[in-house]
């Protein structure tokens, strides 16, 4: 029942916070000093096309009509139509959103299993050659903005392979659908820097959250109830050092639903990243609105998810 | 004159040579303690060099010969690409046949530019917002500090992209923006030093002599909060630089002609399988200057951090033991 409360609440306080989103990106968009009926109508358009496109689009109403507009759209999960090419914005959403989930997806558990494990290694093993070579990793993670992660490796990878008639490894984007193969062909370069950039966060977590809770009590208790060194740590060290680990991917999977728009616009993926980017600077307003709510709704299914894993994880926790 | 200041003469008694004893500032210390760090003191020199060229790029630029915005005829090659590094063109020349060292040593001016400027603003903007709301508290605290939360939570590239897009980019406006996301990790820091700074004595004796507010937050409190934020502030000049070059790279920064090494890097990757050194100077560059602030602001933390000389004891008793088999005279025990 406490489960139920609990979502029930987290729920209604999200579609507050994606309430406050709306208001937020709608005044920011809609204030900004960009014309978008000037860019529908071409060269040199006359003042009576330009005043027929804005009432075409609705833009010669009060801001506050627009809004309530668009509200009343949006109840009926109606995104709107791009003023650019005139697509619905739902249906440019659902033809991005398979690149930018491949990346996340694949990039976060590429992440995980590096992050992890050299955060768990440099935290047991510290002062050592293994954690000398985690923590030399984190620092050319951190050192190497992404953009130039993926050129390098589009130079150093993607380029010699193609050279020397091994064509596995593509840019651009291909469903699963064909081929799986294929798809992972195109995807395994973004994944790898989207990991490796990220990777070096979680592993400076992983090691500073179980360093701290290696020194707690109760995995001293463990210790002197003489269970094995790897039995203390996979159960009982680590299990509540992961919990800042689960928030930081909460906040990264809702920052990355809203698009890797590097990593996209790096190896041409075309995601909701790249789509927001074209979005953005054509003054495409709706689909940049219909962007920011969707990765709202990711940030905010997130943290729940996120809350719900904490109590799994640490008994300590409550959900409330 | 304060206490750390005062010289005195010690074991003067007999006629043993008078030892003097110099008391040590916690700065002197640090300043010690950063000199024998020498990835951290190999960082600072390849800093001044970096800066160095950058301020003199307009100098060199007439040294070579080449003005930055200039396309040469001897700049591409018969099929219309850029050619290689050689003793006309030191790091080849880019698409339109410009000198690309020349444009890498502009490129500097920016990225050094942005990274300080933004830094200097943001934490400027940080340790006042900071402090405001840890010494205020109360609603002021609360407010701050929720916002301070949710500037940390953005997803900042999307906003940063709106933001640019929306006043138009440009040098100024990349500054903004970057200065704009870099205040609030400032923020939070300061919020707590001075949360605990403010329950000291010294600020209740100040208050009790009658000192104001702003006089206690700036002349009690601020100087205590300098080694952090020094910290931090260090730290922050590589993220603007990268930062600056990423929106470059995406077409919302720096805009060409001008030359920033993200901007660069975006023309690059047109020609990046014909012609290596239009990705790999600036690249190189880029990487070299965000590893060097990088490494610098580690060894400044470990200077100040008055722990790394506990964590570090076990790896010094042991370098003295060495010393000591080689004849040497152990180095003085320092004291945090």
């Amino acid at each position: 029942m406490a489960f139920a409360t609990f979502i029930v609440r987290r729920l209604l306080l999200g579609i507050v916070v994606m309430w406050f989103v709306t208001i937020g990106t709608f005044l920011l968009f809609f204030v900004a000093p960009q014309d978008p009926a000037r860019l529908l109508a071409g060269k040199n358009p006359t003042t009576q096309e330009i005043a027929d496109i804005n009432h075409r689009l609705g833009l010669d109403q009060p801001l506050i009509v627009q809004y309530g507009h668009y509200l009343d759209r949006l109840i009926h999960f109606n995104l709107g139509i791009s003023f650019v090419n005139g697509v619905s914005v739902n249906s440019i959403l659902k033809q991005d959103l398979p690149p930018t989930l491949s990346l996340m997806v694949g990039g976060a558990l590429l992440w995980l299993i590096v992050g992890l494990g050299a955060g768990i290694i440099s935290a047991t093993r510290a002062r050592t050659v293994l954690d000398r070579v985690a923590t030399t990793g984190v620092l050319i993670g951190i050192t190497f903005p992404t953009f130039v992660f993926g050129l390098v490796l589009l130079f150093i990878i993607y380029l010699p392979l193609n050279r020397a008639g091994f064509h596995w490894v593509q840019t651009g984007y291909e469903g699963p659908t064909t081929s799986i193969v294929g798809w992972a062909g195109h995807m395994i370069l973004p994944w790898i820097t989207i990991a490796a950039v990220s990777a070096a966060t979680y592993t400076r977590l992983t090691r500073g959250s179980l360093l701290d809770t290696l020194g707690e009590d109760y995995v001293r208790t463990a210790r002197s109830k003489g269970l094995t060194e790897r039995r203390v740590l996979y159960r009982h060290a680590i299990r509540a050092a992961l919990t800042p680990v689960v928030s930081q991917l909460g906040v990264d999977m809702g920052t990355l639903a809203g698009g890797a728009v590097v990593t996209e616009s790096v190896f041409g993926l075309g995601g909701i990243g790249q789509q927001s980017l074209t979005s953005i600077t054509t003054g495409d307003t709706p689909v940049v609105l219909g962007i920011v709510l969707m990765a709202a709704l990711f940030v905010v299914v997130a943290n729940i998810i996120v809350d719900v894993l904490y109590s799994v994880l640490d008994p300590r926790v409550k959900l409330s | 004159m304060s206490l750390t200041q005062i010289e005195f003469q010690a074991g003067g008694a007999g006629n043993a040579p008078t030892q003097v004893i110099k008391g040590r500032s916690p700065w002197a210390l640090a300043w010690r303690r950063l000199r024998q760090d020498k990835v951290a003191v190999a960082a600072g020199v390849l800093i001044i060099i970096l800066a160095l060229l950058a301020i003199l790029a307009p100098v060199i630029s007439s040294w070579v010969g080449h003005p930055p915005n200039t396309p040469y005829n001897n700049g591409t090659n018969s099929q219309g690409l850029p050619v290689s590094p050689s003793g006309t063109f030191l790091f080849g020349t880019d698409g339109l046949g410009r000198d690309l060292f020349v444009r890498v040593l502009y490129g500097a001016q920016i990225s050094l530019l942005v990274g300080i400027i933004a830094t200097a603003i943001g934490t400027g903007a940080g340790v006042v917002m900071g402090m405001t709301a840890g010494y205020f508290g109360g609603v002021v605290d609360t407010v701050l500090a929720r916002f301070i939360d949710s500037v940390l939570a953005f997803p900042y590239v999307v906003l940063a992209l709106a933001l640019a897009v929306v006043f138009g980019p440009s040098l100024s406006v990349t500054i903004g923006v970057i200065s704009f996301f870099s205040w609030a990790a400032i923020a939070r820091v300061v919020r707590g030093q001075t949360l605990s700074i403010k329950e000291k004595e010294y600020v209740e004796a100040a208050r009790s002599i009658g000192s104001g507010s702003w006089r206690i937050m700036f002349v009690d409190i601020l100087p205590n909060l300098i080694a952090p934020v020094l910290v931090l502030a260090t730290l922050a000049i590589p993220t603007a630089i990268v930062f600056e070059a990423t929106l470059s790279y995406l077409g919302v920064g720096v805009q060409p002609p001008t030359s920033s090494w993200g901007n660069l890097l975006a023309q690059a990757q047109q020609f990046y399988s014909t012609s290596w050194w239009y990705l790999v100077f600036p690249a190189g560059f880029l990487l070299l200057t965000t590893l060097a602030f990088n490494l610098l602001g580690d060894g400044i933390r470990d200077a100040m951090d008055p722990r790394t000389e506990r964590v570090f004891a076990a790896q010094r008793k042991g370098r003295r033991a060495e010393a000591r088999r080689a004849g040497r005279t152990p180095p003085a025990a320092e004291v945090g």
